[in-house]
């Protein structure tokens, strides 16, 4: 197997074209993993943590750039301000040594419907800058799975940066698992307030073939809230916004949950997550 | 800490010299700055320059003919040194801890999901790996039998093994069942539940080191818990007197019973033999959920019957083991579950029948309860549904129903020592509740069900309190032949008393080699002791299992000490140069087999613990947070103080583990979570503060008075945190581990169908 360590990002930008078989590699927490069990065999790894300046962030003009090596302690440690929903859902990923190893960019990279930061990154209407020896794209979240363990990178891409704007307003995470911490997402939903477009993000985790939005729930919500005069939260709209997400939802049954469960979760998540953000938003 | 004792303990026999670090006090465990710090040698760290590595090839199917297997490609690659088969098996073709029933490898039929099939020895473990995937085995695929409550019926196909699917029935008959007639009460109540799959997850895997002798023979070097036991396997089916393979216990990485059976050991001796080389074989997590037997599936059925006033009259019971595709310790595990079945009570009438089964599902063993654990689940649910039945509290209920010493088991045996059960209950059910932090925006994730997954902030959050309390024997039981020998050699060097001992006892992680040098120090009154390897070289301890090592070895090593001091009077003033040394073999109190009635003195010791769990339970998500589990135990005498309480919150957690989330899951014969991905044991976020308050009523019988301590904890907490959660939710709960589904009515809700 080939270890492939550029330096610069033209660089490995440039490697990845001339070996677009090569599997990136970020903090390995996923890839290490797939090669222990000997489930892939790449002909050669693409380290990306030599990469100068990946693992940074910085606000280029009114949107935050999360580098593809930003972890997720960075994320908890310095962007729980900015990135409340993200932090939250950092913090439930695995262990610190994990939290400490992987990246944003690697969740997004492995594709897989229970990745926990997908529901915030979706909620929060993030991008994900794409980049090839062809030229740079911005991929939204919502468009950049294509099933399960899938993404629309083309093999000679990838991905640079996250592209996200600050809270605005409230944003909350939540997970169900059957223990209390290190565990794969029974199911998972993320909230977003964007009180300047009197809009409502959401993201669904681990209940359908790819991450995705409850479309018709944050439509119905964002019309029914009294933005202007933040008044208080209709206990029938909570309700029905967790309908519909529960809708938007096509679970299955497996070892870690029911469908039937899953659906209800969702539901149970959402109208609490509302609430939460709801309330935050009413204290100002 | 541990509360005083309610009665003094006998005092040590011995010398009245004062040595420190002796029995009693919390002596410090001579492995646990190495193991904290990552420095201890475990049997995965085994090493020899020229070794080879040994690899394992498993049935993919539950049930299926082997019809063809080409080794051919195996052997073709570079740095394969062997590719063995049943063929090769040079001794007997099978083994086993109570009927040799399981083949060293595969012998035509696959009887569960992993069972070996062939083994590699390369240079490199992956290249044994994968030389092990190139072998071409081919299966005629069979119908497996994966439901044991049909393979009770003798007539029941397939038939797992010729002598049919029935491994154990034992009946238990006691008062007018025992006479045949049926016996009738007030009020009764009657329920059905059932015990997943838990696994022992130690986090060592399987693994050792095979070594070639000059004598023809094989040294091997192994994480097992009883060294003789698989010393007398390996010789049968390598085809060699016991005295030319020696063991030497390896570093172990935990037990809990999943080390009973063999697992790599004669693998990795045919293929060091073969080769001529050591051959070190280590088990990936994945491999180890194929490699060990988990604790038995159980199915049971409960009737208790008792008089308006509050007293048990009568309990029937019909419990069902899963012993998956080999026997394993089953029968043993039978025994168990029957003889213990009705919990610490007294019930004047009794029917027990249990039985455990051969089905094409994993096999299933000894584990931390062994039986006792799937019992307690059942009795103490029918104990809380019969206290709701007559409107009595439910401590109060069992403490009037409680044993105590002087009662008569279920077998007919009379408990000739404490049984402080009730004193138990009214310890634990008198600790102050915790209380509730929460204000209205003051709450902290990390307490909350859910924890920092953020799924309440107190609502619908319901608090439930929950007792439990469980019976265990003891010691190996039935007429079994058990014995540990202890050697301890004493000698002054440069003016200095030093004392060596060595056993066979496996230390697995429970303290027993800190305990050893603490009862020699006492009985010696000399201070310098030093634990010499556990090998073959000195005879059998017995098992680490049963509660048993610290009873059995411990008491085999104090009698060696007295055989020193009866010679030399004072060991501290033995002369410079002089050796004295003495080899005992140490027996308890003969038990005896059971009647075709159950009746019999089977058991040797009995034990109790009893908890209180409190849980927050989020009930419309369904999860659970344990908030905090109280213990209260008779441990007879307290040998090392802080050992003690390490045990009792140990297997507090594997119980919480079993409560709320450990399950291996077997459908059609297969298992669909063979990692810690899937396979869920309580985090530290999981398991909650404890409060272990700790008795010490002498067991006149025992050495220094003492009382097993390792498994009773692993016992009552379950039913505790079940029956807290029940009194949170009001669900029924018949089934652990407990899930999210269970705790929810979801009949409403559809299953996710789009608008
Ligand atoms: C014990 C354990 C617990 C875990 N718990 C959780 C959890 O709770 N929640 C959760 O969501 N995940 C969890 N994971 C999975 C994993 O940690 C996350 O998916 C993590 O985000 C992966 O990031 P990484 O940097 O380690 O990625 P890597 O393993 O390095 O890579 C993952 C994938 O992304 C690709 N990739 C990485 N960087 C790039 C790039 N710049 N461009 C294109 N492709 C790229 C890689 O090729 C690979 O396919 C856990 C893993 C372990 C081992």
């Amino acid at each position: 197997m080939e270890f492939l360590r550029p330096r610069t990002w033209n660089e490995a930008v440039a490697v990845k074209a001339a070996h677009p078989e090569a599997l990136a590699l970020a903090g390995g927490t996923d890839v290490m993993v797939e090669l222990n069990f000997d489930r892939t065999r790449p002909a050669s790894l693409l380290d990306l943590t030599g990469v100068d300046d990946l693992a940074h962030w910085a606000l280029d003009g009114d949107v935050l750039r999360l580098g593809a090596g930003v972890t997720y302690s960075r994320v908890v440690d310095e962007l729980g301000f900015a990135l409340p929903g993200l932090a939250t859902a950092s913090r439930t990923v695995g262990s610190p040594q994990i939290r400490n190893r992987g990246t944003i960019a690697g969740n997004l990279g492995s594709a897989s419907p229970a990745g926990d930061a997908h529901p915030a990154l979706l909620a929060a209407g993030a991008e994900v800058e794409v980049e090839s020896v062809r030229g740079v794209r911005h991929v939204p979240v919502a468009e950049f799975f294509a099933g399960p363990k899938r993404h629309v990178l083309e093999p000679d891409e990838l991905i640079k940066a996250i592209l996200v704007r600050p809270a605005s307003g409230p944003q909350e995470f939540a997970k169900i698992g059957t223990r209390n911490a290190m565990v794969i997402a029974v199911c998972s939903f993320g909230l977003a307030l964007h009180p300047h477009a009197r809009r409502v993000g959401t993201g669904i985790g681990s209940a359908a073939a790819t991450p995705r939005r409850a479309l018709d729930a944050e439509r119905f919500v964002s019309e029914e809230l009294d933005w202007q005069g933040r008044g208080p939260l209709p206990d029938g709209v909570a309700r029905r916004f967790g309908e519909l997400v529960a809708h938007a939802a096509e679970p299955i049954d497996d070892g870690r949950g029911t469908a039937r469960y899953r659906v209800h979760a969702l539901a149970v998540m959402a109208r609490r997550t509302l609430g939460w953000a709801w309330a935050a938003y009413r204290k100002g | 800490m541990p509360a005083p004792s309610t009665s003094p303990a006998p005092p040590a026999a011995g010398t009245s010299t004062r040595v420190t670090g002796g029995v009693g006090e919390s002596a410090r465990r001579p492995d646990g700055a190495l193991k904290v710090t990552g420095e201890f040698a475990y049997s995965s760290d085994l090493w020899a320059d020229d070794m080879l590595w040994g690899a394992t090839l498993r049935s993919p199917h539950p049930h299926a003919r082997l019809t063809g297997l080409d080794i051919g490609p195996a052997v073709a690659m570079p740095g394969v040194y062997a590719v063995l088969t049943h063929d090769d098996v040079p001794g007997r073709t099978v083994y086993g801890l109570e009927r040799a029933d399981q083949p060293v490898l595969c012998d035509g039929i696959a009887r569960y999901h992993g069972e070996p099939v062939a083994i590699v020895a390369a240079d490199h473990p992956e290249t044994a790996r994968r030389a092990a995937s190139r072998i071409v085995a081919e299966y005629d695929v069979l119908e497996p039998l994966t439901d044991p409550r049909r393979a009770i019926d003798p007539a029941s196909a397939p038939r797992v093994h010729p002598t049919g699917n029935v491994v154990r029935h034992l009946a238990v008959r006691k008062g007018d069942f025992e006479t045949g007639l049926d016996v009738a009460a007030e009020v009764t109540v009657t329920g059905e539940y059932e015990v997943g799959m838990q696994d022992q997850a130690f986090l060592g895997p399987e693994s050792g080191l095979a070594v070639p002798a000059e004598d023809g023979g094989v040294d091997l070097f192994v994480a097992t818990q009883w060294l003789h036991v698989d010393r007398d396997q390996v010789a049968a089916c390598l085809g060699m007197p016991p005295e030319r393979v020696r063991l030497t216990l390896g570093g172990v990485g935990g037990a809990f019973g999943a080390r009973e059976d063999l697992s790599m050991q004669i693998h990795a001796c045919m293929l060091a033999l073969h080769t001529g080389r050591p051959v070190k074989m280590v088990y990936s997590r994945e491999e180890s959920f194929f490699g060990h037997v988990h604790r038995h599936p159980a199915v049971l059925r409960y009737e208790h019957g008792a008089s308006r006033d509050g007293l048990l009259r009568y309990v029937k019971a019909e419990i069902v083991l899963d012993g998956g595709a080999y026997m394993s310790s089953t029968p043993a595990v039978v025994a168990n579950a029957a003889t213990l079945g009705v919990g610490p009570y007294d019930v004047p009438h009794v029917s027990v029948d249990c039985w455990g089964v051969y089905t094409n599902n994993p096999p299933c063993g000894a584990m931390r309860g062994f039986g006792a654990v799937q019992a307690a689940f059942g009795y103490e649910s029918q104990m809380d549904r019969m206290a709701a039945e007559l409107g009595l509290d439910p401590v109060e209920f069992r403490i009037r129903n409680a044993m105590s010493e002087g009662s008569t088991m279920p077998t007919g045996q009379a408990v000739d020592s404490p049984a402080p059960v009730a004193e138990l209950l009214k310890r634990v059910s008198s600790v102050p509740l915790p209380p509730r932090e929460r204000g209205d925006d003051g709450y902290d994730l990390r307490e909350l069900p859910g924890g920092v997954s953020n799924t309440t902030h107190g609502e619908g959050v319901v608090r439930g309190v929950g007792y439990g309390v469980g019976i265990k024997n003891v010691c190996f039981s039935e007429g079994f032949d058990d014995y540990s020998t202890a050697r301890v050699r004493l000698e002054t060097v440069d003016g200095r008393p030093v004392a060596s001992v060595h056993t066979a006892a496996a230390e697995v992680g429970q303290g027993l080699v800190t305990l050893l040098v603490q009862i020699a120090r006492t009985e010696l009154g000399i201070d310098e002791v030093t634990i010499l390897p556990a090998d073959t070289e000195v005879g059998s301890a017995g098992s680490t299992s049963a509660s048993r090592q610290s009873y059995v070895t411990g008491g085999a090593v104090r009698a060696a000490c007295e055989a020193i001091r009866e010679r030399v009077p004072d060991p501290a003033s033995l002369p410079d140069g002089e050796v004295v040394e003495e080899t005992v073999e140490w027996r308890h109190r003969p038990t005896s087999p059971l009647n075709e009635h159950g009746q019999g003195n089977a058991h040797v010791q009995y034990a109790f613990a009893a908890h209180r769990a409190v849980v927050d339970v989020d009930t419309e998500l369904g999860l659970v947070k344990v908030v905090e589990l109280a213990t209260a135990q008779d441990v007879g005498k307290a040998m090392n103080p802080d050992a003690v309480v390490g045990q009792i919150n140990g297997g507090s957690a594997q119980g919480l583990g079993l409560a709320l989330m450990e399950e291996v899951q077997v459908s059609g014969g297969r298992i669909g979570n063979p990692s810690f991905t899937d396979y869920l044991i309580p985090t530290i976020l999981d398991m909650p503060p404890t409060r272990v308050d700790i008795l010490e009523l002498a067991d006149p019988e025992a050495p220094y008075g003492l009382r097993g301590v390792g498994e009773p904890p692993a016992i009552s907490s379950t039913p505790a945190i079940v029956a807290a959660v029940r009194a949170a939710t009001g669900a029924a709960l018949t089934r652990i581990p407990i899930r999210p589904e269970h705790i929810l009515d979801l009949s409403g809700v559809s299953e996710g169908e789009r608008t």
